[in-house]
């Protein structure tokens, strides 16, 4: 027997928002749906920018990459700022945790001076790459065009900020708070011969006008490159020399890509799909970044790795690169 | 042992340190805006972080926030919280709200971004960024507390579509516009010093009290837990202004005019929120003008004595501010009940009760000018005659509000003004109005004016009745018109079981 | 003199840290209105971490603050152990 209790005097008088509605018919919505779609003012806008007078204030064209509908771009995460700030929270309860312990249990004094010179060297100089990252996310989400794909430039300009502010919580681990691993990897990053090819790349794309140009520069060539140099290539060396504690602290970064890539690859799909000229762009722009990239990272690569890495992180690129229907 | 590392250093090696000096490619041209304004910064390192929130602390406070916030959220639509509402008149503020205001939390977030992108200095940039992210956060949240709503009340619907055409809508839309179109600088004193310490108070706080007066639970959750963001924004709009000041004396008459400007434009957009705490919230919490006292005369005349050291004064127009409070609500809602049928919300005639409230709240003018009104629209409602006027009104060119507001010396004089610029004559409610047009009439020229673009044809037509229909969306007869006879009050009735 | 003010919600954590401003400072005004607790003062207002994990018995950082603040007026100084408000005048 079922029991049908009379509700009918309170039933909705529609599902959704009518906007909502449109796209995805007469049912109950998602809070990602309500929170994301249609969002963005469009039409009507009062004021040309008088710090760039030639586009409107939300303007599509601020890209040569076409889309017929920006709200194409979903976010596989679904992310809205609710649930962004509580996965991350939950990321960074288990890193706190991490570093908590790290520092607790005395386990730098367990690493070498020698492996310590080599987090300086290597892994520390990393926050300013990071900090480029923010302002390349941010760049994109303020010049981007729809709330779909602005917003997840949003998070993941903030997450950069997060890992940059990790990165330098490694050092300040290392140096036991003085700052003086900072100031040294500060000199490796703006000096040593190895990293400014990097620090060339990175300046380069702060001055590069094209949002969806800078997004593929950054979050599509460069962060897969470092990605496999240093959180797979690099922390399997150093696990494989006594220093896989520092795994504890670079842990979020492993958590976070692989839920950022997932966000990523969606992005460059939909891009690419949408029309052969996009699929054309992007597959120049990605060829010229790329090149650039690697020419870049090399020195670092060789030193830190040896010959074959660059090889290998480039391998790693361009697997996924193939997934997202690239270079077929 | 390491040394413990107080916030401060801890802050600065975390943040301020990330920035280098650029090698390889000229710095200006990575952050081209900041010096076409005239402003001038000769030292980025002497910024004063007004907050030091490292991510890691933002993500784990936010969390909680949201935590708390959504099961709220669930836990009013599961147990249809809209019934406890005082009175369904008052959701139509909440419908002001969510097409008026909503939008304006996103304009704030896309601002924010372009600053917290822009500028040069890191720890400016980077307070900017999480300043963009709480702005998401709250039109989000807002969305999300109005979705419960939007499911039992008319208006609600087409928010977004509604808020980039509706006539009264273009005021709080082309404010930010304004500001947004500003220079980065000019956008920090207009949206984060002007707006978010001293006018967003006004909004937020004893309107959040007066929803929480009149049993919204949704509305107060939101608005109190987006103003625990704002008081870090308030932080950030303070430092800002004390740091232009600083860094240059050149740059002081350069923020004293945008003062000018932006309290102006401030004061006329919070005209619409003055309406709804005197005539929209059925449960009384203070009247607008004792809101404007607390919080604009009291707060802000301490801001302003605090600013004085550097040669900052009050904003001009602050003496004709002051005579604003008696007689705004009161125009404004007259305004909207004689154009009830343009309306994205219900309009009606305050009850006997709310009348005399009015008159101890405002014992000055609302005897001698305003209750008169409402006594003769009272009688002839009686007799079956509701009044809607069949002109669609006049827009001043600047603050894009209808010519509702009177002199304040001679309050049954509608204000007018009006300029030639390039062999035309634009028209102005005010001389504050005027002024900011005369002052980049290049800029304010391009306004997009709703009522003359309904009369340019570019907004359908031919009649009225087919731009509210079919431009606008609006669905003539249950989003508009008189609270009385109306869908959401039919509604309400059959909830409550009352004929 | 100007007053300074900060305006808490009106929950359990609040009242423990309203407690500790009033100790704290015997001189502030505390208002409850609908939802909200506004406190109010002529000079420095400070809250001090010692005294609210006094009041509520555990650890508490001065960040935490920002989970039940509405608003402040006043120039903010903020460090590890307080958060203070004042005029310059």
């Amino acid at each position: 027997m079922t029991i049908e209790i009379k509700t009918s005097t309170l039933e909705p008088v529609r599902n959704t928002f009518a906007h909502i509605e449109r796209r995805f018919g007469d049912k109950p919505a998602t809070r990602y749906q309500e929170a994301t779609y249609d969002v963005q003012s469009e039409e009507y806008l009062h004021y040309r920018p008088l710090w760039q007078p030639e586009k409107l204030l939300n303007d599509a064209s601020r890209t040569a990459i076409k889309m017929n509908d920006w709200y194409a771009f979903k976010d596989p995460r679904q992310f809205y700022y609710g649930t962004y700030v509580q996965q991350r929270a939950k990321m960074q309860e288990v890193a706190e945790n991490n570093y908590a312990f790290f520092e607790r249990r005395n386990l730098a004094n367990l690493l070498t001076e020698e492996m310590k010179a080599k987090l300086i060297r290597y892994l520390v100089p990393l926050r300013h790459a990071e900090h480029g990252a923010n302002l390349n996310n941010m760049y994109a989400s303020a010049y981007g065009y729809g709330t779909a794909i602005t917003q997840a430039c949003l998070y993941n300009g903030m997450d950069r900020l997060g890992i940059a502010q990790y990165l330098s919580r490694i050092g300040l681990i290392l140096d036991g708070n003085s700052g003086d691993s900072l100031a040294e990897a500060k000199l490796n990053w703006t000096n040593e011969s190895i990293w400014q090819g990097l620090r060339a790349y990175v300046e380069k794309m702060t001055v590069t006008e094209d949002w969806f140009e800078v997004l593929v520069a950054q979050d599509v060539v460069l962060d897969a490159l470092i990605l496999d140099l240093f959180y797979t290539q690099f922390d399997e060396w150093l696990q494989a020399n006594g220093a896989q504690d520092v795994g504890m602290l670079t842990e979020f970064v492993q958590v976070w890509a692989k839920d950022t890539n997932r966000w990523v690859d969606a992005t460059l799909k939909i891009a690419a799909a949408e029309s052969d000229e996009n699929k054309a762009l992007l597959e120049q722009w990605i060829s010229s970044w790329k090149e650039s990239a690697v020419k870049a990272l090399t020195p670092l690569a060789e030193e830190m790795l040896g010959a074959e890495a660059m090889t290998q992180a480039s391998a790693a690129l361009d697997k996924r690169l193939a997934k997202a229907g690239l270079f077929k | 042992m390491a040394k413990k590392l107080n916030i401060k250093d801890k802050y600065r090696l975390l943040t301020r340190d990330l920035d280098w000096d650029f090698s390889y490619e000229d710095r200006k041209e990575a952050f081209p805006f900041e010096e076409f304004e005239g402003i001038k910064i000769t030292d980025w390192s002497k910024w004063e972080d007004p907050f030091r929130l490292t991510m890691d602390s933002y993500w784990k406070y936010q969390a909680e926030k949201e935590k708390k916030l959504y099961a709220i959220f669930d836990a009013f639509s599961q147990n249809n919280g809209h019934l406890n509402v005082s009175d369904p008149r008052y959701v139509n503020a909440i419908k002001i709200f969510l097409t008026g205001v909503s939008p304006l939390e996103y304009q704030a977030y896309q601002g924010f971004a372009h600053v917290g992108r822009q500028f040069g200095g890191v720890g400016a940039r980077v307070a900017c960024q999480m300043q963009s992210l709480d702005e998401l956060r709250h039109v989000q949240t807002q969305i999300h507390a109005m979705s419960h709503y939007n499911k039992f009340f008319d208006g609600f619907q087409d928010y977004s579509h509604m808020h980039d055409r509706v006539w009264y809508l273009s005021v709080p839309k082309s404010f930010f516009n304004d500001a947004r179109a500003a220079g980065p600088f000019e956008f920090m004193i207009a949206i984060g010093f002007s707006f978010e310490y001293v006018l967003t108070n006004l909004l937020f706080v004893p309107f959040m009290s007066g929803a929480a007066h009149n049993g919204d639970m949704a509305t107060v959750t939101f608005g109190f837990s987006a103003q625990s963001d704002e008081a870090r924004h308030m932080t950030l709009g303070l430092e800002v202004i004390k740091f232009l000041l600083e860094q240059h004396e050149d740059n002081v008459p350069i923020v004293q005019k945008w003062i000018d400007k932006w309290f102006w434009r401030g004061s006329r957009l919070l005209t619409i929120v003055a309406m709804m705490m005197d005539y929209m919230l059925p449960n009384k919490v203070m009247s607008w003008k004792e809101a404007w006292e607390v919080y604009f005369e009291e707060a802000g005349g301490a801001l302003f004595k605090d600013l004085a050291r550097y040669g900052i004064k009050m904003p001009k127009y602050a003496e004709t501010i002051e005579k604003e409070k008696e007689h705004i609500s009161h125009q404004a809602w007259w305004t909207f009940y004689t154009h009830g049928h343009a309306a994205g919300f219900h309009t009606w005639i305050p009850t006997d009760e709310e009348l005399d409230w009015l008159s101890e709240k405002y014992p000055e003018t609302f005897d001698k000018y305003y209750r008169p009104r409402w006594e003769l629209a009272k009688k002839m409602e009686a007799e079956g005659k509701r009044f809607y006027t069949k002109a669609l009104p006049q827009l001043c060119t600047t603050c894009q509000i209808p010519m509702l507001f009177t002199e304040m010396d001679d309050p049954t004089q509608i204000c007018y003004r009006d300029t030639v610029y390039n062999g035309d004559r634009y028209h102005f409610c005010s001389d504050g109005c005027k002024d900011i047009f005369e002052d980049e009439p290049e800029k304010y020229v391009q306004s997009w004016l709703p009522v003359h673009q309904i009369f340019q044809g570019n907004c359908g037509g031919p009649d009225v009745e087919n731009v509210l229909a079919d431009f606008y969306r609006m669905n003539l007869g249950a989003d508009n018109m008189d609270m009385t006879d109306s869908p959401d009050e039919k509604r309400w009735k059959q909830w409550k079981g009352v004929a | 003199m100007s007053k300074v003010y900060i305006a808490l919600q009106d929950n359990d954590e609040s009242r423990y840290i309203v407690e500790a401003i009033e100790e704290d400072n015997p001189e502030a005004t505390v208002i409850h209105m609908p939802a909200m607790i506004r406190i109010e003062m002529e000079g420095r207002l400070t809250v001090n971490r010692e005294t609210v994990e006094e009041k509520m018995g555990r650890d508490w950082d001065v960040q935490e603050l920002h989970l039940n603040l509405i608003t402040l007026g006043g120039n903010v100084d903020e460090d590890d152990d307080s958060l203070s408000l004042h005029w310059n005048e």
